[in-house]
């Protein structure tokens, strides 16, 4: 099993812009880490996280 | 009279202790974005004795904006890094200021932040606030990254806090309440994630990494 945000997940194999669209995320308004590491934008079609990943989504809400 | 460069470190090092106002004295923090939170953040930094602050912003002083940040009414117009650096030099008078009167993008964060050890993000827009935190934690995964999500509303404050997502990479707030229609920005709420974010920025200083 794979953790998202600490919650176990059974996405192994997906790519992060299918998990993405999967858990409702807007691809323009969040930072992703695996395992301690920043995936660049531009690799999100590519990634496909693996069983053991610890992912984590930041989603950023509007206010300042 | 304004008291001497050396009073005022005096001042702060008998609150503070010697060790830890010598560490504040000679770090600098960026700050981008100058509203609620950036204001109020900034302030805070220049009060606790923090040596240099780079203030990033490129929006004006606005009626709407003196529910919750820190400028005067006779400030209405002035652009918010003008504005801030007057209300900061009356606070603190040796903090040396930068400003970059700028609207922040993709391409031109790496050259205005790449001096930068830690940098604070303070934007309301949550597109504006990915892309900071995307160009900088890809480009720049050695600085310091202080930001916030998630301070709309009256909700209780109690449910803002702290979390270190990565080593370098902080996240303030309580992450869902997002700035709606109904859902405004109160000066209290707001604050407190702000103080929150100072306060993480002076411990990264202190070397306390933990949350």
């Amino acid at each position: 099993m794979l953790k998202i945000n600490g919650k176990e997940c059974d996405y192994a194999g997906k790519t992060i812009s299918e998990i993405l669209e999967l858990e409702h995320y807007e691809k323009l308004k969040v930072a992703v880490e695996c395992n301690q590491e920043i995936i660049p934008k531009a690799q999100y079609d590519f990634v496909h996280v693996q069983d053991k990943d610890q992912l984590e989504i930041v989603s950023f809400v509007g206010g300042g | 009279m304004i008291p001497t460069k050396d009073e005022f470190y005096q001042a702060l090092a008998q609150r503070h202790g010697a060790d830890l106002q010598k560490k504040f004295s000679q770090a600098s923090v960026a700050v981008c974005g100058l509203g609620g939170l950036g204001s109020h953040i900034a302030i805070l930094l220049a009060r606790a004795g923090i040596g240099r602050l780079y203030l990033l912003d490129f929006d004006r002083v606005d009626l709407s904006n003196l529910n919750r940040q820190q400028y005067f009414v006779d400030q209405i117009g002035m652009y918010k890094t003008d504005a801030l650096s007057q209300i900061i030099h009356r606070i603190a008078p040796y903090c040396e200021i930068h400003t970059e009167t700028v609207k922040l993008t993709e391409k031109n964060i790496p050259e205005l932040l790449k001096q930068e050890s830690v940098i604070c993000e303070a934007f309301d827009d949550p597109k504006e606030k990915a892309m900071l935190v995307n160009t900088i934690l890809t480009q720049f995964p050695e600085k310091y990254l202080v930001c916030a999500s998630g301070m709309a509303g009256i909700s209780s404050a109690n449910t803002i806090r702290t979390r270190k997502i990565m080593p370098h990479f902080y996240l303030c707030g309580d992450q869902t309440s997002e700035l709606t229609d109904g859902e405004g920005l109160f000066a209290s709420r707001v604050a407190v994630c702000a103080a929150h974010q100072a306060h993480v920025i002076l411990r990264i200083i202190a070397g306390l990494q933990d949350v």
